[in-house]
């Protein structure tokens, strides 16, 4: 890891995403979809825009969407 | 949940169904007739639903190893509390995903908020801090480029300049000091939603400010213009 990416990474956090993104309230309500949308190799971006913007300003939203891929990829695994 | 204000997209595409088979249709519209139904037929899908909650909150629980004896306590009141909001909510159910992962999300939520919260509990959050800005110049500034700096210098001074206390509060403790959003809410007596969209705020004013500087800022890096 550079120094210089060190230094856009935090300011990258500080600033977060420039787009236009849902609220956390939204977020949740489309978690199962986006979740089952990208599980399915569907655009999930397209179908719900506002949602990776989200996820990538939210650390908690984002935790939570990648415990729901973790969960339903376990149950897809065969046994 | 208080009404989100924040500025969002307008366009979303619909439906996806297409991704869901006829089966998980069926099976979905089965698991909402049982709990809509009444007497034992009811009793037993919410026994079934409360074990499928449980065992979504035991694996979320089990992914936390700073959570130690009180594991399988935290998942069996994260089962309970994602069993009312489900039960609640079942007006809600679009069927645009499986029942039985809309409701598997309840129970990630209050696990995880609770796993959260109980790795910092009886830790101390920093609710007045003025050494976020001094943590840019330490963590970053020392061996980056000039423009990187001067972007830096600039951000710092804002952050002290251009926002309420309130959001400079917000902005230091959730992005500089990786205080989890939740454990914030808790002590600030708010929710998620609305310190994410204090956060959001923050950083537009941030951005704005930068950018009236003459800072290029986009997604993936910036020049000074």
């Amino acid at each position: 890891m550079t120094k210089r990416g060190e230094a856009e990474r935090l300011i990258s956090r500080v600033l977060g995403p420039a787009g236009r993104e849902l609220t956390c309230e939204q977020c949740f309500a489309e978690l199962d979809r986006y979740a089952e949308l990208s599980l399915a190799g569907a655009d999930a971006d397209r179908q719900v825009p506002g949602m990776r913007a989200h996820l990538e300003g939210c650390p908690a939203c984002a935790e939570d969407l990648g415990s729901l891929l973790a969960l339903l990829n376990e149950q897809q695994q065969p046994g | 949940m208080p009404l989100a204000t924040m500025e969002t997209p307008t366009e979303t595409p619909r439906p996806c169904r297409a991704v869901l088979s006829h089966a998980a249709v069926a099976e979905s519209r089965r698991w909402l007739d049982r709990l809509s139904s009444t007497g034992s037929e009811r009793e037993r899908a919410v026994a079934e639903l409360r074990t499928l909650l449980l065992r979504a909150a035991r694996f979320e629980l089990a992914r936390r190893p700073e959570i130690g004896a009180e594991r399988e306590d935290l998942a069996q009141q994260s089962a309970n509390d994602a069993l009312l909001a489900v039960l609640g909510k079942l007006g809600e159910f679009r069927g645009e995903s499986r029942f039985t992962t809309w409701a598997y999300k309840f129970a990630l939520l209050e696990a995880g908020v609770k796993a959260r919260r109980r790795a910092w509990h009886g830790r101390e959050v920093p609710l007045e801090d003025t050494t976020g800005p001094l943590l840019i110049d330490a963590r970053a500034s020392a061996h980056a480029p000039a423009e990187t700096t001067d972007l830096l210098a600039a951000l710092r001074d804002e952050i002290n300049g251009c926002l309420s206390e309130r959001q400079r509060v917000v902005l230091i403790a959730v992005t500089l000091n990786d205080v989890p959003i939740d454990v914030l809410s808790e002590r600030l007596g708010s929710t998620r939603g609305a310190l994410y969209k204090t956060l959001h705020d923050a950083r537009r004013k941030l951005r704005a400010a930068l950018a009236e500087r003459g800072f290029e800022l986009d997604l993936n890096g910036w020049e000074e213009s």
